[in-house]
């Protein structure tokens, strides 16, 4: 039931993109297609429940006042190896993401996690609270992604609905990111109040 | 388990021991993953220069020049069929793009005429100048076409500069510099294969 917990509050009711606002440079920077969205996500999963998994066993090694440079190689070391598999076996992907995917490292949502929750839990709590977290993000990042590429080019997962002649291309084009960013949030807010 | 004290012995030996296994865990990676990504990288360019040039058996000779205006050298491959050339994929590039550079990959044939052209990478405006890489292919708009032209018997300047050839709607900064890259690839390739025109190039060997 607990784990269940540490689970589900990363999807909604701690949902980093929608209620904490974290990690806002790749939110509003690769969302232009629901591919982009859901491929940086899953990159920041992966990386977010290795490196929850990492630190919250090495937790007791680690002096308190080098804890922070720590993280930070524990997570450096992941992202690099997801930039590595990336290229290797999604090379479209990882060329669209582009610069996005070595700045995982300083997304802060991973560091966040890494200091807030896996410092103090066990491995397992760290691994379903990564899971849950990453799969927040990437449920964001995919929605906010999905939402632009219907309005902006008339396709979604690069599948075309309707003409390229109707699109509104403002939504593919960095204002579009804020504008429904702030209209999801505001639907999600609403809701939960609901 | 007690937390560990934070002395400046038990500092300096946490940080060196992170960061060796770090590194080690990136060797290992590094060498599972390098034959791979190299693999990707080559079958991505056969792949572009298939798409550019008509049929052909094998690619052999591959060279670069610096263009004349200066700069990053282009790449050239020589594409053969049962021993003759049929065309050579060129990979250009150009610096004017609205978002700085563009590279292209543009193939001209035994004719001396633009057989294709594939765009590698750029960072024109989505729906914009992004549009480039289907634009200027356009077999119903002859206007727009680059292929089955050159930059000697055609004007390659987009209309508004007096040229032949139709910029994209809204993007005349984008054409404009793809236009440049591939006036760039033809000059070159010009100055190499001493061709005129309609007639095959003389020599692919040297």
């Amino acid at each position: 039931m607990n784990q269940w917990k540490n689970f589900s509050k990363g999807l909604i009711k701690e949902n980093p993109v929608f209620i904490l606002l974290l990690g806002m440079c790749p939110t509003l920077g690769v969302t232009s297609s629901a591919i982009n969205g859901l491929g940086m996500g899953l990159a920041t999963t992966f990386v977010l429940v290795m490196s929850n998994i990492v630190v919250s066993m090495v937790k007791n090694h680690i002096p308190d006042k080098v804890r922070i440079p720590s993280f930070i190689v524990i997570i450096a070391a992941f992202v690099t190896i997801v930039q590595m598999l990336m290229q290797a076996y999604v090379p479209a992907l990882y060329k669209s993401l582009g610069l996005f995917i070595p700045l995982i490292v300083v997304n802060c949502i991973v560091l966040g996690r890494a200091e807030a929750f896996a410092s103090k839990n066990t491995p397992l709590s760290s691994t379903i609270d990564g899971l849950g977290m990453g799969f927040g993000f990437s449920f964001a990042l995919t929605l906010l992604g999905a939402v632009r590429e219907i309005l902006g080019s008339g396709k979604i997962f690069d599948l075309p609905i309707y003409s390229e002649d109707y699109v509104t291309l403002l939504f593919v084009l960095p204002p579009g990111a804020f504008i429904v960013l702030a209209y999801l949030i505001s639907i999600i807010n609403r809701t939960k109040k609901a | 388990m007690a937390k560990r004290e934070s002395t400046f012995s038990s500092m300096v030996v946490t940080l060196f021991v992170v960061t060796i296994i770090a590194a080690g865990a990136l060797g290992i990676v590094n060498d599972l993953t390098k034959d791979i990504i190299e693999a990707a990288k080559l079958k991505a360019k056969n792949k572009a220069i298939r798409n550019v040039l008509p049929a052909f058996d094998e690619i052999k000779g591959e060279f670069k020049i610096q263009p004349e205006t200066g700069g990053d050298s282009l790449e050239f491959y020589p594409a053969y069929k049962e021993g003759k050339l049929v065309g050579v994929a060129v990979k250009t590039y150009t610096k004017k793009g609205f978002s700085g550079l563009i590279t292209i990959m543009a193939g001209i044939g035994a004719d001396g005429n633009f057989t294709g052209y594939e765009v590698l990478e750029h960072k024109e405006t989505p729906g914009l100048g992004s549009k480039m890489g289907v634009w200027f292919k356009n077999p119903e708009k002859p206007r727009r076409m680059v292929i089955g032209k050159n930059p000697i018997s055609s004007k390659f300047t987009v209309s508004k500069d007096g040229g032949d050839i139709d910029a994209i709607t809204a993007s005349t900064i984008t054409s404009r510099a793809f236009l440049d890259a591939l006036t760039k690839a033809y000059d070159t390739y010009e100055k190499k294969f001493k061709t005129t025109p309609g007639t095959a190039p003389v020599s692919a060997n040297n």
